[in-house]
């Protein structure tokens, strides 16, 4: 399995989704030799072997930054000497080493399974000089980090090189799986879609909602107050400017709205801006990034989570907030709300909906009630180990495909 | 002799559209969408007419030409009169040319299509009137039998039916209630002397109505000689069979290439070939033979769903709240006198409303969904609580102006 970030050592959903599909797949008998771009240590991957590709710290695997592509590479786009570009490029090159030197000194797999653009070079050099079926992973596109922009060229290019040699792709939704036939011109039969789950530790570890994180919060909720909340990257593919909007929409007829962005990014100071130029500043409360307990305990004090992304190939924090009992309103647009139905929907683009989800909810106990009730009963039924066994199906199907029993 | 009582239901819903709670105070239109949405009663009307009403009615009215002795029995509600009326006249044309041949029976039940026996005696009531009077200015006839929306009958309906003067009652033949007995009789309700129960066959009925077209089903395909036989072995059992469907079970629900309308015509003449075989209006069906057995329901047994009860109209909290509202409402819309807002209101008694925001099968995309106008049951819930609160607005202002006038 070639991937490029692990926990503890993750910045994002991609390293959480990976850790437990091996783990799921581990439980099932696979035999997984996961290589990542760093050095470091996983205590708690036991189940698999962990190969450090390069002596590099994590913090370096993205070049500079945190995985924010747009930001990271809108600044490379004019000028493609640009020194992250390079030396996420140089990352990637020494990882490709290293994964052809293992292929040359270890048995051979049977397939390869290669998580995002990061790692395809590496999966394609493997099935060109040894003939391994290749497996790609797509849990987003270019074009969803870049909202449905262009984005960067040479990732596009990686992307369609690496889904072009791919024996089976395995996309993160329905709506994905339209992307990559769309965009990329990949026929749709060569494509499943699996769909992620929740974090398994999320449900084990010991978490107490303490109400002491955020009294200010807790003191508006006591006088009647609605809690919306977003919790993300704030990158143009979430859609944000569309969810201040249809707030100032939703405070016009109902003050007593308070609306939370967890999070942080490229787009926050545009999002102060316009909170102000709205005049709902007031209303709207930014934390900053916030993870672990202080997350958990805005998700516990959220009355409504909101999804508003533009592009969302799956979206975990929505099962996170179902979790915490949230009352979901989800775009269309998103994968997630593929499966999900114990929820309300909008088009990214219609704010006027938006704000009447959000009246609905806040003013309607029966609706939120029923959502709230319904949602926890729901997401139960999504499990990492069905993930693990359509993998493996996949799998078998690209072995076949090479001729190999 | 061995008789079939054919009896079909019409109805069509006026659907509300997607009223936003923006438009409370500005737009009291509920009820009239833009011809390509979601909820166009217009379109919706037009479509099943031709696909159902049209081509059924016809070959009702040819036989009832070829074959003097062939019946059937019609209830219409008042909502599908009122969109008859303004979408396809002709059609309402061509029922009275039909009743008047004296072969077809108009059943009574409530003009809003509603389950206000069970919310509101009095509301109820009124509902029934106006149904008779609809049906006396329309037809010229005075319903004779009497059968309640989604056929939710109870032994206190019974009585109410009996104080009315009604000679007949249809209802469910469930085995729960039935036990060892057959629904092929005719039955006296608990407690009352005039008033006789005719119990649906639903086996045979359903045959027709829900397994006609399916493929997976063991009897595919139902051809005429295998039902008429069914028909015989069940007549074995008693001599009457009471077939209860929707009307749009032809054309609609099985659709014309599923060959539902071949078998009809085929049907009608091969059972009347039969030696002492004949068909039955609900009237004339009491008057076959005395009552076999009282029957008793103290709990409200529907046709609905494996469950038979009303759990698919009132068991979640929306439903619950929504009615509870609508209902709360009713002294005060009375009390204005204004013909639009009573009607306006009237129309959000019909139990489609309800039946949209049922949540049990939601999770698993079921015939609910199916068969909604709306995304989801919430925003059911959310649109008709926004058109309720318009209403109460209007109150507010009818009464606002009779105060300074």
């Amino acid at each position: 399995m070639l991937g490029w970030e692990l926990p503890p050592h993750n910045s994002g959903g991609l390293g959480v989704a990976c850790f437990n599909m091996a783990k799921a797949l581990a439980n099932q008998g696979a035999d997984i030799d996961f290589v990542v771009p760093y050095h470091a240590k996983h205590p708690n991957a036991k189940f698999m072997h962990i190969l450090n590709a390069t002596e590099l710290d994590p913090i370096h695997r993205y070049g500079d930054g945190a995985y924010t592509s747009l930001q990271l590479f809108d600044k490379t786009i004019p000028n493609i000497n640009d020194e992250s570009l390079i030396s996420i490029r140089e990352v990637q090159k020494e990882y490709c080493n290293y994964v052809e030197e293992y292929l040359i000194t270890h048995d051979k797999p049977d397939v390869i399974h290669a998580h995002d653009w990061l790692t395809y070079e590496a999966g394609m050099m493997a099935k060109k000089k040894h003939d391994i079926p290749l497996i790609a992973h797509v849990h987003a596109t270019e074009f969803d980090r870049a909202g449905m922009h262009v984005g960067n060229p040479l990732i596009h290019e990686v992307e369609y090189e690496g889904l072009m040699q791919a024996d089976r792709i395995v996309a993160v939704s329905e709506s994905t799986k339209r992307i990559i036939h769309d965009k990329y011109h990949i026929p749709l039969s060569k494509i499943d879609v699996v769909y992620n789950s929740l974090d398994e530790n999320y449900e084990t570890e010991e978490y107490n909602f303490s109400d002491k994180t955020y009294q200010y919060l807790e003191s508006l909720k006591n006088s009647g107050h609605t809690i919306v909340s977003t919790v993300g990257r704030f990158t143009i593919q979430k859609g944000l400017p569309g969810l201040l909007r249809a707030a100032a929409l939703a405070i016009s007829k109902n003050d007593k709205l308070i609306f939370i962005f967890a999070g942080d990014g490229e787009e926050r100071n545009n999002l102060i801006e316009l909170a102000a130029n709205l005049g709902i500043s007031k209303n709207v409360i930014f934390t900053g990034f916030i993870r672990g307990k202080k997350l958990r305990d805005i998700y516990s004090l959220t009355d409504i989570f909101v999804m508003s992304s533009i592009s969302e190939p799956f979206g975990l924090t929505a099962l996170e907030a179902a979790h915490h009992g949230d009352v979901l309103i989800l775009t269309n647009q998103s994968g997630v709300s593929e499966i999900i139905w114990s929820a309300l929907k909008y088009d990214f683009w219609d704010k006027k909906k938006l704000a009447d989800e959000i009246l609905a909810v806040a003013e309607n106990s029966a609706l939120k009630k029923s959502l709230q009730h319904n949602i926890k009963q729901e997401y139960h039924r999504i499990s990492w180990d069905k993930v693990a066994k359509k993998c493996l199906t996949i799998y078998n199907k690209a072995m076949k495909h090479k001729g190999i029993e | 002799m061995r008789a079939i009582c054919l009896y079909l239901h019409i109805h069509q819903p006026i659907r509300y559209r997607e009223y936003s709670i923006f438009d409370v105070g500005n737009d009291s239109n509920y009820y009239n969408d833009n011809y390509d949405s979601r909820q166009s009663n217009e379109r919706i009307f037009n479509k099943v007419a031709d696909k159902s009403y049209r081509p059924m009615l016809n070959l009702l009215e040819k036989n009832l030409k070829k074959h003097p002795e062939f019946k059937v029995s019609f209830s219409i509600t008042g909502t599908w009169l009122e969109q008859a009326e303004a979408f396809a006249p002709e059609l309402i044309e061509q029922i009275r040319r039909m009743v008047a041949t004296g072969q077809v029976e108009i059943i009574g039940e409530t003009y809003y299509h509603s389950l206000a026996f069970f919310n509101n005696l009095e509301e109820f009531d009124a509902q029934v009137d106006l149904h008779a009077a609809t049906i006396k200015r329309l037809f010229g006839v005075a319903p004779q039998a009497f059968r309640n929306t989604e056929l939710a009958y109870n032994d206190k309906l019974a009585h109410w039916a009996e104080k009315k003067g009604y000679t007949a009652i249809l209802a469910e033949g469930w085995d729960k209630i039935l036990d060892w007995r057959s629904p092929n009789h005719v039955y006296r309700p608990a407690g009352c002397n005039n008033l006789k129960l005719l119990l649906k066959n639903y086996r045979l009925s359903d045959d027709i109505a829900f397994r006609f077209s399916n493929r997976s089903w063991s009897e595919w395909p139902l051809t005429v000689p295998k039902y008429l036989k069914w028909l015989e072995d069940d007549c074995l059992r008693g001599n009457l069979v009471n077939l209860f469907m929707d009307f749009e079970t032809f054309g609609e629900h099985q659709w014309q290439d599923t060959g539902i309308f071949d078998f009809m015509e085929q049907f009608i003449s091969d059972w009347l070939g039969g030696y002492e075989n004949k068909f039955v209006t609900v009237s004339e069906a009491v008057k076959l033979e005395a009552p076999q057995d009282e029957i008793s329901m103290p709990e409200t047994v529907t046709w609905a769903d494996t469950e038979r009860d009303l759990s698919a109209w009132d068991s979640n909290s929306m439903q619950q709240s929504a009615t509870q509202e609508l209902y709360s409402l009713r002294e005060q819309i009375l009390a204005t006198n204004n013909p639009h807002l009573i009607s306006d209101w009237r129309h959000l008694t019909t139990s489609d409303h309800p039946y949209a925001m049922c949540t049990k099968y939601w999770h698993d995309g079921d015939v609910h969904a199916y068969f909604s106008a709306y995304a989801s049951p919430y925003e059911a819930f959310m649109y008709y609580m926004n058109v309720l609160r318009d209403i109460e607005y209007r109150i507010g202002m009818l009464n606002k102006t009779a105060g300074l006038v």
